[in-house]
């Protein structure tokens, strides 16, 4: 048997820690992307010392540590994939080998976002088996940019998001007609939050 | 890169010490632990988590396997760091009950071991002092139930 090559050990030294407090962080975040969904276009800031997995930012670390599990398959584009052993190891979640089979969908670099309608877009009497799609964006700023309206915002709340590719909004207000099927949008950058729900009309 | 050899060795050599760790009373580990004189620093890579794992059983080791029941466990992963903070070994710990710093402990003594500059001084202070205790208590305890042995047999009727 000698001289043969075992499998390489997977490397645990390159992981990193999850929360440091694991059901209060994860309470702490879970309520924090409610306040964001339940107010779209609102930049929430996720409470507390947060880790950071491999190619994802912080409040990113924080969505999949606080709603990923083993029921939901995760999707990485090119930018995250860093991120899959750190998930494994911390959500147990299932690394899903398409979009169309991920219920949360990173993607670290927002300019190579697939087609939207590649993403699970639920059916019709379970609009609920749907992707949320969390996005790494350059910056977030309320106050300018496209308006958006709906259930959650009295009026009309203007959201920028910097680095989405050009005719984003054109191609997720195609989906609008499928409600209640659709994806659910958040953005991400450093450990700020912003959440556009399917519910979420954007004027730009 | 190692060969599947001395991979499988090393693998059942750290089955064994874990084997002994893992059923170690608390008090054990933490006097242990505190005895330790240099003690390394390290991060908690997972606190300990208290779960259930289902416990399958097979009759007589042929049968079909079943679901016996569950059981409560609690497990913890810690990194030791070396001066620089540079993470150098990963120990995992993995307790029956309740006890988050039993499990802790398993995993730092588990990561110690793994270190070849500190595994023969942990062996020989923790780990083989704690073996001989539970090879002890065993005997002890088959020598108890041996005395209490009922032999069944049937006589043969002499017709």
């Amino acid at each position: 048997m000698t001289g043969l090559a075992a499998p390489a050990a997977f490397d645990f030294a390159r992981l990193g820690p999850g929360f440091a407090d694991p059901v209060g962080d994860a309470q702490r975040c879970f309520r924090a992307i409610l306040d964001a969904m339940a107010h779209p276009g609102a930049v929430v800031t996720m409470p507390g010392d947060l880790p950071c997995a491999p190619g994802l930012s912080p409040a990113a670390t924080a969505v999949a540590l606080a709603l990923c599990d083993i029921d939901t398959p995760v999707w990485l584009d090119a930018a995250a994939a860093g991120a899959a052993p750190y998930l494994a190891f911390h959500c147990g979640a299932p690394v899903a080998a398409a979009p169309a089979e991920a219920r949360f969908a990173f993607v670290a670099d927002a300019a190579m976002l697939p087609p939207l309608g590649q993403f699970a877009l639920g059916t019709a009497e379970f609009p609920e088996r749907s992707a949320t799609l969390v996005i790494e964006v350059g910056g977030l700023t309320e106050g300018t940019g496209p308006t958006l309206r709906g259930p959650g915002i009295r009026g009309g709340r203007r959201l920028s998001v910097a680095g989405l590719r050009r005719r984003f909004w054109e191609e997720r207000a195609a989906l609008a007609e499928l409600f209640p099927r659709g994806i659910d949008l958040l953005f991400v950058g450093g450990a700020a939050l912003a959440a556009v729900p399917r519910s979420t009309q954007v004027v730009e | 890169m190692k060969s599947l050899e001395q991979q499988a060795n090393g693998t059942q050599a750290r089955q064994s010490w874990l084997a002994v760790l893992a059923k170690a009373p608390v008090a054990a580990l933490e006097a242990g632990w505190q005895a330790l004189g240099d003690k390394p620093d390290y991060r908690t890579l997972r606190p300990g988590e208290t779960g259930l794992v289902m416990v399958r059983g097979r009759i007589g080791g042929t049968g079909q396997p079943f679901n016996l029941g569950e059981m409560t466990m609690t497990r913890a992963a810690v990194q030791l760091l070396d001066r620089d903070g540079k993470v150098t070994w990963t120990g995992f710990g993995h307790v029956a009950g309740r006890s988050a710093r039993r499990a802790e402990l398993v995993a730092l003594f588990d990561a110690l071991l793994q270190d070849p500059a500190r595994h023969d001084a942990i062996e020989r202070t923790v780990v083989a002092p704690l073996a001989a205790q539970q090879e002890a208590a065993k005997a002890a305890q088959a020598g108890k139930v041996n005395a209490s042995r009922v032999d069944f047999f049937t006589m043969v009727r002499g017709e």
